[in-house]
């Protein structure tokens, strides 16, 4: 017994370490951008960099536009799918799960081989396309962990009873989804939104090959022109993951007592 | 000396004690139920004795060998298990023949001890399913069958029963019995449910609070229980309160009426209560039961065979049982009514 | 609302028909036109020639010695982080679920995981550069400490190993994220039962524990091994075109860098899907197993 006990804190203690020590030597390094002194100068440089600050402001528009076509389309279809289509179920989670199958890279050169200059639809030809061709490509990441979130916070509450209850209150298909349906899967949209948040804003390789200036080409330009800038933007990233995954912990806490009020 | 010992058993988590001074003695092939609510300590003893959990003092004796500091696995012990435990992994025949591959016996013998015990527990031709295909008393039998395999010298069965349906659970437990009977194993069954107790047991221990209220046969523990508890948790009852008028010789006064108990009667109280199961109370008065009281009918059930009547007695509600009888209607709600009850059955009870 | 009729009519019933579809239209047609075509538009252009006509020669192609290259290194890399990925996860969540540990460990390491395994790409390349890179933490602590010059005895950041490290860093979290519900899904009644029967702790471990947890791990390995198959933002931060990954190999053919045959693009880009359809088919098909036996 004694001995089960030791291993389980060796391997906690091991696994500790390795997780532990690139953050610690990220963290270290941002701070050693003066010579003999440990300062946050480098993090002084980073923000007051105009560069930065465009970027960054883009990608987080771009992450909150994102949540919101996320929402407005997975909502009221898993919703309609619930309520009228349970045959189709299936179909639609396995759409849902590809993008964890398709690598990115993948579906972005998709969109370049089919939405370029001298296509159908030339998305890649404007400035509105392309960023309507990213927004796009997001949405489609996010698929997997906002679609399901919800269709799990469906599954939780009484969809057919919900809406006919609504109905015969006079209640109609718009009312019943941002007045009913919404509000109970808040948790579930709130919990896609963050983690979506965490994938879009460092993303790399969607905003590289549409040429796009976002946080993500902007950290990888810095990793190779600058010393100790990406360490703190690295810091900078990892308290923004940090931040979302503690955002979902805290939304699904109060969901359980919101629930144990009712 | 006693096939199954435990002595002076204690346990304690932090600063409950959830089992004291536990006592018990179990001959080789008797039949002990461990009965009592959720919490009472019952489990905690069966498991002590299984080995998953450590007597904080006292100590666990089979056949003579002191097995307290064993681990579970050096017991050769056979336990069932509420929520059935059956490996997921291996077929029913797998299942069964566990304890023997364990043992490191060869195919031949593994093979033939199981057909023998699949057959024992009525399931010779479901060796090759895989327990997620088996019904809930299918792998409670087979549960057993496993248990049994190995030859255990002590058969441990914790609430094996709770899990499954109320028909399932009436035949298997009839099953279990006579399987035990045949195999002559000494048994210890836990259990909350005081009919299956009754109906199984050679002899049930009845727990409250983590101690051994009273030991005896199922007719002992129904008919004279000594406290208060083993009274109130096994089959019903009806308490009367009662004046003493001399403890010495035994006379009370039930709602004026004197009744002489002609026993001692304990403690130095003026009232005590006196309790009565429903089949020794009589509607109307009967030759030998000489103790008559008056009161008004308040409920009366039918409920087939038998048809259950409360009757209000200078505020006691007294409940009583009689056979139902075509030619004879039951009493009517809200009409006076004599009861007659000998006073031999009443009960004196210790608090 | 759709009106609901006692005598419906054909025309209204088409008209319902409809309109229930209706309600799942936009979700389709966004997921054929951002998702469906773009891949199938890869897996067919895989198998065209530039004129346009069907050809297997793109397909051909990729068994070009550089490029099965790309597709060994890429392999081994992703066998080699999925399956040690799996082992030290599955230590780690068996040490915290079964370890007999301090209750908040439990939701420390799980929290943290789901940090860990969304911090991918290029902030964890700089994570790792500084703390392992030439002049990073561990690197300078171990020379002035312990007189250990890790880049003079062969370690380097910048190749294969340095990059199994870094991938680990969401490999792991990832393993524990998803095998720790398996390991709750074991009962305690089940080591129990074995026990009583006389297995020790390791026979329990070897005829239960492991066989009831066999598809979640297989199955999971094969997960992991489609998540860094697919991963290129870290590899690229990290050692630029020092290895040749397939999707580095994608990214520069798309950048237009280094391979002028758009359709051995595809071909790439195909063969990467095949890999990771495959691993995701194995991780599909063993969780069901998995569950069948849990019920």
């Amino acid at each position: 017994m004694m001995g089960r006990r030791f291993w389980s804190w060796l391997a906690v203690f091991g696994s500790f370490l390795y997780f532990f020590l690139p953050l610690l030597g990220m963290f270290m390094f941002s701070l050693r951008m003066k010579r003999g002194e440990l300062s946050f100068e480098a993090y002084r440089v980073v923000l007051t960099d105009p560069q930065f600050q465009t970027t960054f402001l883009y990608s987080m528009v771009l992450a909150l536009i994102t949540i919101v076509f996320g929402t407005l389309i997975s909502v009221p279809t898993a919703y309609w799918v619930r309520l009228k289509l349970p045959k189709l179920r299936p179909v639609i989670e396995f759409i849902t799960l590809l993008p964890l199958v398709i690598p990115p890279i993948v579906i972005v050169f998709g969109y370049i081989r089919l939405y370029n200059t001298s296509s159908v639809l030339p998305l890649t030809g404007s400035w509105l396309g392309t960023n309507l061709l990213v927004l796009f490509g997001y949405t489609i990441l996010s698929l997997p962990y906002m679609y399901r979130a919800v269709d799990t916070g469906l599954r939780a509450i009484d969809v057919g009873t919900l809406t006919e209850a609504a109905q015969s209150l006079g209640a109609g298909w718009v009312t019943i989804l941002a007045r009913v349906i919404l509000p109970n899967v808040l948790v579930s949209v709130l919990s896609g939104a963050f983690l979506t948040f965490a994938i879009v804003i460092g993303e790399y390789v969607f905003a590289a090959l549409l040429n796009l200036n976002t946080f993500g080409p902007y950290m990888f330009w810095m990793g190779g022109n600058r010393a100790y800038e990406p360490s703190a933007l690295a810091v900078i990233a990892f308290a923004i993951t940090w931040a979302c995954m503690g955002l979902i912990q805290l939304v699904s806490r109060f969901s359980k007592f919101s629930q144990v009020k009712r | 000396m006693a096939f199954l010992e435990l002595e002076h058993l204690e346990k304690s988590f932090g600063a409950t004690r959830v089992v004291k001074d536990f006592q018990l003695s179990v001959e080789k092939g008797e039949f002990v139920s461990f009965l009592g609510p959720s919490g009472c300590g019952k489990t905690t003893v069966l498991r002590m004795v299984a080995g998953f959990e450590t007597p904080t003092s006292g100590a666990i004796r089979i056949d003579g060998q002191e097995v307290t500091g064993l681990r579970p696995n050096q017991r050769n012990i056979g336990m069932v298990f509420q929520a059935y435990a059956l490996f997921p992994n291996l077929t029913v025949a797998q299942n069964v023949g566990f304890g023997l591959r364990i043992k490191g016996q060869s195919r031949n013998d593994i093979d033939r001890r199981v057909t023998e015990m699949l057959t024992l527990i009525g399931l010779p031709e479901l060796g090759d399913r895989y327990p997620f295909q088996l019904s809930g008393g299918q792998q409670q039998r087979v549960a057993l069958a496993r248990a049994l395999a190995p030859r255990p010298r002590v058969l441990l069965l914790d609430e094996p029963l709770s899990a499954l349906d109320a028909k399932i659970r009436v035949s298997l437990r009839d099953e279990i019995r006579s399987i035990q009977r045949e195999l002559g194993i000494t048994t210890i069954f836990v259990t909350h449910d005081q009919e299956e107790a009754l109906s199984i047991s050679d002899r049930i221990v009845v727990m409250h609070q983590g101690v051994a209220d009273q030991v005896g046969t199922p007719f002992e523990i129904y008919n004279r229980p000594t406290t208060r508890f083993v009274a109130q948790f096994v089959g019903t009852l009806n308490l009367l309160d009662a004046t003493v008028l001399n403890a010495a010789t035994g006379q009370v006064s039930v709602g004026g009426t004197p009744v002489a108990l002609n026993r001692a009667l304990p403690g130095g109280g003026t009232s005590l209560s006196l309790a009565l199961r429903p089949e020794v109370v009589s509607l109307g008065r009967h030759e030998g039961r000489n103790l008559i009281l008056s009161g008004r009918i308040a409920e009366v059930h039918f409920l087939g065979s038998v048809i259950r009547v409360k009757v209000d007695v200078a505020g006691n509600m007294i409940s009583l049982d009689t056979f139902n009888r075509p030619d004879l209607p039951p009493p009517a709600v809200g009409s006076a009514a004599e009861i007659s009850v000998s006073e031999r059955d009443l009960l004196v009870l210790a608090e | 609302m759709p009106a609901v009729s006692t005598t419906p009519s054909g025309a209204r019933r088409r008209a319902s028909a409809f309109l229930t579809w209706a309600g799942v239209l936009p979700f389709l047609v966004f997921a054929v036109l951002f998702l469906i075509l773009p891949t199938l538009n890869i897996v067919i252009g895989a198998f065209r020639s530039p004129d346009g006509h069907a050809t297997f020669d793109n397909i051909i192609a990729l068994f070009s010695p550089s490029i099965l290259a790309a597709f060994w290194v890429s392999i081994k890399l992703s066998l080699i982080t999925a399956l040690l990925g799996c082992l030290v996860g599955f230590l780690l969540a068996a040490a915290v679920v079964l370890g007999g540990l301090p209750g908040w460990l439990r939701g420390t390491v799980l929290t943290f995981s789901g940090v860990a395994s969304n911090f991918a790409g290029v902030p964890l390349a700089f994570a790792f550069i500084s703390t392992l890179g030439r002049v990073g933490l561990v690197t300078l602590l171990a020379r002035d400490w312990l007189g250990v010059n890790i880049y003079a005895i062969g370690f380097n950041l910048l190749t294969f190993a340095g990059l199994a490290l870094t991938y680990l860093y969401f490999q792991i979290p990832l393993m524990v994220l998803i095998i720790t519900p398996a390991l709750d899904g074991l009962k305690k009644e089940w080591r129990e039962a074995a026990s009583i029967l006389g297995a020790t702790g390791p026979q329990y471990w070897r005829m239960v524990a492991l066989p009831v947890l066999w598809p979640s791990l297989l199955g999971t390995a094969a997960l992991l091994f489609a998540n860094s198959f697919g991963a290129v933002a870290t590899a690229m931060a990290l050692t630029g075109s020092n290895l040749t990954l397939v999707p580095i190999k994608l990214f520069a053919q798309i950048r237009g860098d280094v391979l002028n045959d758009p359709h051995l693009g595809y071909a790439l880009a195909f063969g990467m899907i095949v890999l990771t359809g495959a691993a995701n088919l194995i991780y599909i098909v063993l969780r069901m197993r998995a569950e069948r036996w849990l019920k």
